[in-house]
């Protein structure tokens, strides 16, 4: 039996890393997918000594997707092919309020691209089964003053997910949508009115615990499923003048 | 890089730093703030506190490059920690060459410690298993050196307390290991000079004693010493997480009729013939981690460690002068090991020198600052030395004594980084670059 093949997108996030080491763990093949090959070419050294079957490198730049490569490859698998999509950007909301044409590129890293990448591998994940991972926010239930660009290329993200679920459950791929709350990543190192934050090993290990479960949509840590409940229920009328 | 401001502290928790810290998720240092390395902060008082610049935090940067299965040779970044490595590479036949008493420090902290194990006097200290070293100069250049190309810098970066500048990749010798479990004896010791004799005699690679230091007189230095070797073909088990101490402790814990109870049950588990237990590797290695965050344990006040060696033909007069000092202070924690070390040291400002070091836990109680001046003096009219990696109070004007090396290393450290931006709070406390 060949070893499954598990493509992570956005690599060079912490996440993404924590995510990688468990599959290397379970003996997986790892393709790791990001912009600095130089810095995924340690992650590769790292996970095969971890336990991967294998681990290759594939540069791929979100703004200007070139399709090409990831088909090949996910196509020269033998065993299964599942995606985790880790990838995104958070630029502060003021420096996008200041420059609005920066609006289409958190959509792009967020959303756009990475919806373009699952449909893409649509046909192959039919064919070789295997799962997606999306990873969102909990930004993305809510349209917030301080971080509503990134918060709405995320909800467009979570509900692509949804729709890509009902299809690709027709041909036995299972798609799970990840909300994590505050992650201690390097996206976060530094920002102040955090709390409650998770560390990177402890989403990768949640994301793992969905997906042996067959959960559609998680929240990670557990708890901010309950936060953005009493989120989600207040009213518009009072939520405008809220800022949290 | 993003910077951010937070307030840090030593393992002792007793001195503290507000430090600006980077963390880097990438090993490209020109894009990192110009200050020194941060590893898992397991240093007991100010090592890894930086009050006056910015500070790169190394935990981020733990990933394995190399490793071959025949030699042993591992090169990985800084930050990964010595407990990650024994997990990743035990199950194939290799530890970490000496392991200090936490697996959660980094392996740029074992380095930068020169740290020691139970096996010094075979072993010797963790510098003596590197190879070569990738090193980030003042201006975010990284360099790799090892003892051919550049002498001095590998040398003094070898226990040089992070002053070179971040380790940013390490080459180590792993050492091989024939199982996961270790055959660990325990007996009674009367007295301190049995002790010390003991220590001669055990043929054991590991060895380790701990002492009662609410005894005195007649019964100065009793404790336990264990012994250890690792058995072949054992299994290797996963270890549990660790439960943790939720809050910190109240005084009373440590008042001395609580010590002295507690050690006397302690001292009579083992039975007055000796035993001899099958044990995981970790819990021989790292007893302490199976509490998570024990520091607490010493409530909010914090404890100093006072870690001293002397020359074994001034142990008994010396060790013997501390353990009397430390119960009649009555200022007592079940926490003081005693330890045998060889000769092997790796740079000039190592610790390990051919003798016995006593490591001792302090409440931060009135009288305890001076008590621990007054220790650091006997420890250098013994021709011993203090332990960086523990220190928080040493005079400054007794270093020079206790390191006759540190001439040398001034000079590599202002010729690698003549602005001091790798300083800590411990160099300016000890006047470490003169």
């Amino acid at each position: 039996m060949s070893a499954p093949l598990w493509i992570v997108i956005g690599a060079g996030s912490a996440m993404a890393r924590a995510f990688a080491r468990r599959k290397a763990a379970e003996s997986a093949r790892l393709l790791l997918v990001g912009r600095d090959s130089a810095d995924l070419e340690r992650t590769a050294q790292d996970v095969i000594l971890r336990g991967a079957e294998g681990a290759e490198v594939l540069t791929l730049d979100l703004r200007h997707l070139d399709l090409a490569p990831l088909l090949l490859a996910a196509e020269a698998a033998i065993g299964t092919v599942s995606v985790g999509i880790f990838a995104g950007s958070m630029p502060p909301q003021e420096d996008i309020e200041a420059e609005p044409d920066k609006l289409a590129g958190v959509v792009t890293d967020n959303f756009t691209a990475a919806a373009t990448i699952l449909l893409a591998l649509a046909p192959i994940m039919a064919e070789r089964g295997g799962s997606v991972v999306g990873v969102s926010s909990v930004a993305g239930d809510r349209g917030r003053v301080g971080n509503h660009v990134y918060g709405s290329a995320k909800a467009g993200f979570q509900t692509f997910l949804s729709g890509h679920r009902n299809r690709m459950a027709r041909v036995g791929v299972h798609v799970m949508t990840v909300k994590p709350g505050f992650v201690d990543t390097a996206m976060t190192w530094g920002l102040d009115g955090l709390f409650l934050v998770a560390r990177p090993e402890d989403v990768a290990r949640d994301i793992d615990r969905g997906l042996a479960k067959g959960r559609n949509v998680i929240y990670t840590p557990w708890f901010w499923i309950g936060i953005m409940t009493i989120i989600r229920l207040v009213p518009e009328r009072v939520f405008k003048r809220l800022s949290i | 890089m993003m910077l951010k401001t937070m307030r840090i502290t030593g393992w002792g928790r007793v001195l503290a730093a507000e430090g600006q810290i980077a963390r880097p998720d990438r090993a490209e240092p020109g894009g990192w703030p110009r200050g020194p390395a941060i590893g898992g902060l397991r240093a007991y008082g100010d090592a890894a506190l930086n009050g006056a610049g910015p500070s790169v935090l190394m935990t981020r940067l733990d990933r394995c490059l190399d490793f071959d299965p025949e030699t042993g040779r591992l090169r990985a970044e800084a930050g990964v920690t010595l407990s990650e490595l024994l997990r990743i590479f035990a199950p194939r036949g290799f530890l970490p060459p000496v392991m200090p008493g936490t697996a959660h420090a980094t392996l740029g902290g074992a380095i930068a410690a020169d740290v020691h194990g139970k096996n010094h006097l075979g072993a010797g200290s963790f510098g003596l298993h590197v190879t070569a070293l990738e090193l980030a100069d003042p201006d975010g250049r990284p360099t790799r050196i090892d003892a051919k190309s550049a002498p001095d810098l590998f040398r003094a970066t070898l226990g040089g307390m992070g002053l070179t500048g971040p380790i940013i990749t390490a080459e180590l010798t792993l050492s091989r290991v024939s199982g996961g479990e270790m055959d660990v004896s325990e007996r009674r010791i009367p007295d301190l000079d049995a002790f010390l004799a003991a220590f001669g005699e055990t043929d054991a690679p590991y060895s380790v004693g701990w002492i009662d230091a609410t005894a005195s007189g007649g019964q100065l230095g009793r404790g336990i010493l264990e012994t250890a070797r690792s058995v072949e073909g054992s299994p290797f088990a996963a270890r549990g997480a660790p439960r943790k101490v939720p809050f910190d402790a109240p005084g009373f814990l440590l008042s001395a009729p609580v010590v002295r109870g507690f050690n006397a049950v302690y001292l009579s588990r083992v039975p007055k013939a000796g035993r001899t237990r099958r044990r995981p590797l970790e819990a021989f290695f790292f007893p302490l981690d199976s509490l998570a965050e024990w520091n607490r344990l010493y409530g909010a006040g914090g404890f100093h460690q006072f870690q001293c060696v002397v020359p074994t033909a001034a142990a008994s007069k010396t060790l013997g002068t501390v353990l009397s000092r430390v119960a009649e202070a009555g200022l007592l924690s079940p926490l003081v090991v005693l330890k045998r070390l060889g000769s092997g040291r790796a740079g000039p400002l190592s610790f390990p020198m051919e003798g016995y070091t006593l490591a001792i836990d302090i409440p931060n109680r009135r009288g305890a600052a001076d008590l621990v001046r007054r220790l650091c003096r006997d420890a250098v009219e013994g021709g011993g030395r203090i332990y960086f990696a523990k220190d928080a109070l040493c005079p400054p004007d007794l270093i020079p004594e206790m390191y006759p090396e540190l001439p040398a290393f001034r000079e590599t450290v202002h010729r690698v980084d003549p602005q001091g931006v790798f300083e800590t709070d411990l160099s300016r406390r000890l006047g470490l670059r003169g």
